[in-house]
This record gives C-alpha cells, sequence and structure tokens, in this order.
C-alpha cells in the first residue's frame, strides 16, 4: 500500500464494535479533503520536465509521480493551496477555479 | 537481599518485599524518579539491573511526569512496566495517570502513601492515593510486607488481563510499611513464571499491524470510550478474586479479593480501614472480643473497582460501622467514608456510621485510639438514637478544638 | 565514512507515511512531517503531543499515520519517546526508529525538561520540532519560540506594544549544549538541506535533534501558496539559520545573502504588518548581533 486508503466504515452499533481503548488501525482513513478547494491544480504535460519540486513540496502528498516521468495529482486529497504552482520553475502548473475547471 | 534467614523466607522492609516482587514479575522497562519513601524501592531494583538478576532496561527519568510517560510509550509498543511513586510525585504525574488508563496501558504502580504538601511532611497518609481515585486506576491497599509483595506479582496478572487492561497502583502506607522490616516468604521463579504469563496485549503497535494510538474523539464517540473504561474496572472484580484464589492454590497465600472480614459473621460494631493500620485494629478486635464486646473489622483492599457488594455482605447485620479515613476531604469528610456510605444506602436498613479521620501526615494511631472508636461507636447506638451525634470525629487530635 | 545515496525528490519512496490529514492547505508543519516519515520509512514508531499534527492526523476514526504513532502527553514527548525505545530494544525490535513530532511550544515550553532529559540519557531517538512560531492549534497564542514584534492572539499589537516584546528562545543552542549526539536547524523552504539533515539523524546512534521552521499560513496571515518561498526568504534574510550541531562542533550551512530583503519579508505577513520602523530596527539589530556571533564562532 503507498498510501492510507478510504475505508468503507461502519458506524459501531454495540460497544464492543470499539476498538479497546483509542487504538486503531493505522492509515484508516473515512473521508477526502477535496471540499476544502476553490482553486485546483492543473498540470500542463508539455511543459512539465518531470523535476519533481511540486511534488517534493506538496504537504498532502496529492502529488504522484507517473510512469512517463510526469506528475499526476490526487484531487481528492489535494487542498488547492498553490504551492505546486507557486514553486514550480517551469510554470507548467495553474491554479483554476474550481466551477471553471469542471 | 543480604539478609537471608532461608531459602525463601528473608528479613526485609516492603520497600524491599515491593523490589523483590518486581524483580520475579520480570518486567522489561522501569522508569522512575526518586522521592521519599519510595527510594528504596528504585534503589534496589537499579541494583538488580546493575548486578543482571533483573533483565530490564531502568530509564532515569527527569521527573514522575517522565516516569508515568516513559512507562506508557513503553507499554505502548508492548512492554511490561512498572513505575513507582508517592505522594507529590504521585500529583505530578496526574495527567498520565488518566491518560494510562484512558489509553488501556496496564502499567503497575507502587506508590508510598504520604502526606500532601502544604505543609510539608514525608509521613504517611491516604491523601496522595485518594486524591487519584478518579484516575481510571485499580487501587489495592496492602497490610503487611509480604501482601506488598504478592500483591505486587498478582497486579501484572490482573491488569494484564484481556478483560482489564487496566493500570494498578500497589499503595503501602509510607514508613510504616515502606520502612518496616518484616519475615517475607518470596515465591520461586519457576512458579511465578507459571502464575504470570508473558505480556500480551492487542492494544500495541506492531511492525505486521501499524497502529494509531491515544486518539482523539469526538462527542459522538468519546462516551462510548469512558464506558468501555468503567465496564473494564467492573469486569476486573472477577479477575481479581479468581486471580486472588489461583494465587492461593500456586503459593499458599490469598487475601479474600476484594475484601478482608475479621469476626465480622456475629459483630454488633464494625470497623471499616484500608492498609497498614489494619494490623493495629486486628489486636484492639481480639482485646475487644476477650472482653465480650462483639466487634469485626472490614480491611477495605481494593478503593477502585470499589467492593460495594462484598461490602453490604459482610456489614448487613451490624449494629453500627466506623470508617477510619487517613485522609479527608475538606469541606466534607473522609473519601473512603462517602465511598463506604453510597454502598450502605442502598441496605433496605439505615446504620449508624461514623466516619474517624485519623492517621493525618503520620500521627501515630495505638491500639487504645481504635479501641475508643469502637466505644463511640457503642454509644452512638445507646444514646444516638435520640440525640444527635458527630458524623465526622477526629481521632488523636494533639489539641482540643470546638465544635 | 560510508558513501550514503542521497535522498532526493527523484529517489525518494512513493510510499506517503502522513496522508489524509486535516491540516490547513499550504500547512509547513505537515509538510516537515510527511518529509521526514519518507526519509525515515515504516518501521517507525512516532510520539506527537497535544498540537497541530496529533490534532489533524488522530481524528477516530480518520487515522493518517500509516506507520505506528501515537499522541503523547503535552509535556511528555521525550520521555515517551524514551520508554517507546526501551520497549522495543527489551523486546528486540533495534533496528526501528523512535521519532517525535512536536511543535514549538510543545518543545521549548512545556515539552522542555523531557526532551532534556531524553538527551541527557543519550537515548537513540529523533526529535523533530517544527516550530510555526507560536500556538496555532490553539489559535495563534504566544510561545517561547515566538519572535519579536509578533502580532499573537496573547500577544497584540496596540497602542502600547507592537506584539511579543521578547526575541526567540535560543533552542538550538540550548539543545546542543547537552552535547547532543546530532542538532541541526532546516527550513521547509529549503527541503534538501531538510532531507539531507533527515538521513544523517537516522544514522545518528545517539540522540538527535532536528528544528525546522514551519511556515504556518493561518496563524502569519500569509496566503497558502506562498507557505514554501517565505520559509527560503526567512532563511535568505537571515531570520532564520541553516545549521548543525556534530561532533562537539557547530556548523553554519548557509551564510546570511539577502540582509536587505528583512523590511519586506516582515511585511508580507500579517503577523508583522503592524511593525513600525523602530521595531523592525530592534529585529534588524537582533539579528545582526545574532549573525556576527554566528560567524564569529562557527563559521
Amino acid at each position: 500500500m503507498l498510501k492510507p486508503e478510504i475505508k468503507n466504515y461502519v458506524t459501531p452499533k454495540h460497544i464492543r464494535d470499539y476498538p479497546t481503548g483509542p487504538s486503531f488501525e493505522a492509515g484508516h482513513l473515512v473521508s477526502i479533503n477535496a471540499g476544502w478547494r476553490t482553486f485546483k491544480p492543473v498540470v500542463d504535460i508539455n511543459v512539465c520536465t518531470g523535476c519533481y519540486q511540486c511534488y517534493l513540496l506538496c504537504s498532502d502528498g496529492a502529488i504522484s509521480k507517473t510512469d512517463n516521468k510526469k506528475i499526476e495529482f490526487d484531487y481528492s486529497f489535494c487542498k488547492g493551496c498553490g504551492v505546486c504552482a507557486h514553486e514550480c520553475s517551469f510554470n507548467a502548473i495553474s491554479m483554476v477555479k474550481e466551477e471553471l475547471a469542471k | 537481599m543480604k539478609t537471608q534467614m532461608s531459602k525463601q523466607k528473608v528479613f526485609i522492609s516492603g520497600d524491599e518485599a515491593v523490589a523483590l516482587g518486581v524483580r520475579l514479575a520480570r518486567p522489561h522497562v522501569i522508569s522512575a524518579y526518586p522521592i521519599t519513601p519510595q527510594t528504596i524501592v528504585v534503589e534496589r531494583l537499579s541494583e538488580m539491573v546493575e548486578d543482571g538478576s533483573l533483565k530490564a532496561r531502568y530509564i532515569h527519568v527527569e521527573s514522575e511526569h517522565s516516569a508515568m510517560s516513559a512507562a506508557m510509550g513503553a507499554s505502548a509498543v508492548g512492554a511490561r512496566a512498572f513505575t513507582a511513586t508517592s505522594s507529590q510525585g504521585l500529583l505530578y504525574m496526574a495527567e498520565g495517570m488518566h491518560y494510562a488508563s484512558g489509553g488501556r496501558m496496564p502499567i503497575v504502580m507502587m506508590n508510598a502513601n504520604r502526606s500532601l504538601a502544604l505543609p510539608w511532611s514525608i509521613f504517611g497518609d491516604h491523601r496522595d492515593s485518594l486524591s487519584m481515585l478518579d484516575s481510571g486506576w485499580i487501587q489495592v491497599y496492602v497490610e503487611d510486607a509480604q501482601e506488598a509483595l504478592d500483591m505486587t506479582i498478582q497486579a501484572f496478572r490482573i491488569a494484564e488481563d484481556a478483560a482489564v487492561l487496566t493500570p494498578f497502583m500497589i499503595n503501602l502506607d509510607g514508613f510504616i510499611l515502606t520502612h518496616t522490616y518484616e519475615i517475607v516468604d518470596i515465591p520461586d521463579q519457576s512458579k511465578v513464571d507459571s502464575f504470570l504469563p508473558v505480556f500480551k496485549t492487542p492494544n500495541k503497535m506492531s511492525l505486521e499491524k501499524p497502529k494509531s494510538m491515544g486518539f482523539s474523539t469526538s462527542p459522538a464517540d468519546n462516551m462510548e470510550f469512558k464506558y468501555q473504561q468503567h465496564k473494564a474496572m467492573l469486569d476486573a472484580k472477577d479477575i481479581i478474586h479468581s486471580v486472588d484464589n489461583k494465587f492461593g492454590e500456586i503459593f499458599g497465600r490469598s487475601y479474600g479479593g476484594m475484601l478482608d472480614s475479621y469476626y465480622c459473621e456475629d459483630a454488633d460494631y464494625v470497623l471499616v480501614t484500608a492498609g497498614s493500620v489494619t494490623g493495629t485494629a486486628r489486636i484492639a478486635v481480639d482485646n475487644l472480643r476477650s472482653r465480650g464486646i462483639k466487634a469485626g473489622l472490614i480491611k477495605l483492599r481494593y478503593l477502585r473497582p470499589f467492593p460495594d457488594e462484598e461490602l453490604r455482605a459482610a456489614a448487613g447485620d451490624v449494629k453500627a460501622i466506623g470508617v477510619l479515613d487517613k485522609d479527608i476531604s475538606f469541606g466534607y469528610e473522609g473519601t473512603i467514608f462517602t465511598n463506604v456510605n453510597s454502598a450502605l444506602a442502598h441496605l433496605s436498613i439505615r446504620h449508624v456510621s461514623i466516619n474517624f479521620i485519623a492517621g493525618l501526615g503520620g500521627r501515630d494511631i495505638s491500639i487504645k485510639d481504635i479501641e475508643g472508636i469502637y466505644q463511640d461507636l457503642e454509644e452512638a447506638v445507646t444514646v444516638g438514637k435520640d440525640k444527635s451525634f458527630a458524623k465526622v470525629r477526629y481521632v488523636n487530635m494533639g489539641v482540643e478544638i470546638d465544635g | 565514512m560510508v558513501d550514503i545515496k542521497k535522498i532526493t525528490a527523484k529517489n525518494m519512496t512513493d510510499k506517503e507515511f502522513f496522508f489524509g490529514h486535516k491540516a490547513c492547505a499550504g500547512c509547513g508543519g505537515s509538510l516537515a512531517v510527511r518529509l521526514a516519515m519518507k526519509v525515515f520509512g515504516e518501521k517507525t514508531f512516532a510520539a506527537l503531543p497535544a498540537g497541530c499534527m496529533s490534532a489533524v492526523g488522530f481524528i477516530f476514526p480518520q487515522m493518517a499515520f500509516l506507520n505506528n504513532a501515537i499522541i503523547s502527553t503535552f509535556p511528555g514527548t521525550g520521555s515517551m519517546l524514551s520508554g517507546m525505545r526501551a520497549g522495543l530494544d527489551a523486546l528486540g525490535f533495534h533496528d526501528t526508529h523512535v521519532v517525535g513530532f512536536a511543535g514549538d511550544g510543545g518543545t521549548a515550553d512545556i515539552g522542555l525538561q523531557a526532551l532534556s532529559g531524553a538527551i541527557d540519557r543519550r537515548d537513540r531517538i529523533i526529535y523533530i520540532c517544527y516550530d510555526n512560531e507560536a500556538y496555532m492549534n490553539t489559535g495563534v497564542q504566544k510561545s517561547g519560540l515566538t519572535p519579536y514584534g509578533t502580532k499573537t492572539t496573547t500577544s497584540p499589537a496596540g497602542k502600547n506594544l507592537s506584539g511579543a516584546v521578547t526575541h526567540k528562545k535560543n533552542l538550538f543552542e540550548i539543545i546542543a549544549a547537552h552535547d547532543i549526539a546530532y542538532a541541526a536547524t532546516a527550513s521547509v523552504g529549503y527541503p534538501q538541506d531538510y532531507l539531507n539533515k533527515l538521513s544523517k539523524a537516522a544514522r545518528v546512534k545517539g540522540t538527535s535533534y532536528i528544528h525546522i521552521y514551519a511556515t504556518c499560513p493561518t496563524g502569519w496571515g500569509i496566503s497558502t501558496e506562498t507557505s514554501v518561498s517565505l520559509a527560503k526568504e526567512a532563511v535568505d534574510c537571515g531570520l532564520w539559520y541553516l545549521a548543525e550541531y556534530e561532533n562537539s562542533t557547530f556548523k553554519i550551512n548557509r551564510k546570511l545573502t539577502k540582509p536587505e530583503l528583512l523590511k519586506e519579508h516582515l511585511l508580507k505577513q500579517g503577523r508583522f504588518k503592524h511593525l513600525k520602523d523602530e521595531d523592525i530596527k530592534v529585529i534588524e539589530s537582533e539579528r545582526d548581533r545574532k549573525w556576527a556571533q554566528m560567524m564569529e564562532k562557527w563559521g
């Protein structure tokens, strides 16, 4: 597993459905962060050089490397901070307003 | 220990008995900070680690807060952990106390009961541990050095039981027990090993199944975790009984589980005690019985979980109950008294009950003092039906007080 | 010295160990934790005291750490790490990392005693302080690492005072004064330098400490996209510095390059917008004193 994954969490019905004390499976995600965004990053693959500075600097780990040595965004977890676009030395990433990006 | 009498009998202090009990329980990690009158425990343990007779990591922490914090760290990775403290040190641990019980970490701790500042006093009373009664720890109060050693071994087994997973505090009266020498029978290591299995808990970090521990909850889940913690403490009662019985089978000594009663079967007047003063009270009861007075005694061994049913069974038919508290909850009464009355309130009959505040800051409690307590109980029954009587009394005050 | 391959953006693991957390957009602290975990790997046991990273990473049933992690008491990170190390060693798990991630308040104020104890014991633990210069999780209150002139919710700027009235506690040297095996300062604005220091810390036999300057867009009043560039600028204009302490010796990793940027750098941030020229002079002269001393002693 490269990243924690969204789990199908069932709300406990009985006290025994809870873990014993505050001790739970690591990397257990039940919600995404996409709703936080106003702007979303969009990469121009033709301009991207695969330097991976954006990947390095993403607080949310929402950028991954692709097989063709470019990058792609995990829009479920990108919060739209814009660091990737701001730090890209090649201006390969632009921040696009959510409504317009659809 | 140097003063060896025979292969198994040694002449040692209560603190040393705890240290020997800890060694027999084979903890992985010991973290402790020195405070009188606990110091001998940690001195002996560090000697045992030094000479190799105890294969544990001894962490020299810089405070009691860190003693508990380190013990929790060890417990969180699945290690058996022990610490010891007293008085101000216990208070400094207060945050960790609630943390460890909420985290369901079965840490075992010895507390040398000692007065709380101010005024400063290194001598004994129960105000330190009783102030931690709500911290979610199992609390046992022992009467002598043998019980101290035996309960140290039992403590790990009870705390680590899958149904319990709750930290355990063994209380020894400061100086009266910690520094008094008695003959103690040392159990055989192989028997202890068969009694106390290797520590296993689902509640730990592991490389195979990584865990997020000590997490936060929203109001939607918090109450369930607190209920679960409470339930585990209640369920600990059965485990306490079965572990004590099992201990008796293997070692030939058991302690009656939640409480120990003495001449209660036909008693008119019962005194409720905790800790070392019970030994003095036993002599007072013997004296009174020889004079034809039907005196009885209940030693509360555990204060959490509280032996409410056991108390009702043992004291259901008496005329009056006295509760000796080496403690006072300022503005009300002794904490043990409050707890005892709450248990008795569920009986159909209403008892005469009187609280005797005694032994604060190490004040002596003599056999004569205790005989006087029984006399007070007798008078309250005969006089108190018509007249009001003082519900809270102070034993052996050095000066006169009003009211 | 064994030649160890440098960890870079290109060769680092694709695994994410701190993911799905609820930190604010552009959070420097979560970047510091994410990168550290990518260097330390899955055999890492982490402890985090009360603070932003514990608050955003452990909200039942949403658990953002993929590796073993626990929230410690606020004052007890250092000692909990010691207990974890001792427990793991006693159980035979020597080939593991025990790492703490604590904020500036959790490190320099309430957690200092336990941290000092852990360093004093030479325990093999790694302690990362993500310094966002105030108690951010509770709503931007002043800590011992809040610099002079900072407006926080407990050091307001008004008619009488220009925000915080004391300079930042010199924590790096306090830590080094323990003669710790390895200590370093870093900035999320210089990520490669940070990665190198993390790699070094992972190899140290005793205690290691990294103090990383971690921007907080929410608490600092800056736009989220400038989070990294501002942390770089802080180093360039000398308000923060990149240094190391090992073998009982200090070393400056990067000289002061753009001292003239100071005023512009400060006034970009909401927390410093109120500063008058005389306040900026105080900050400037403290910076110059500090740098003169560092260059003389460590340069």
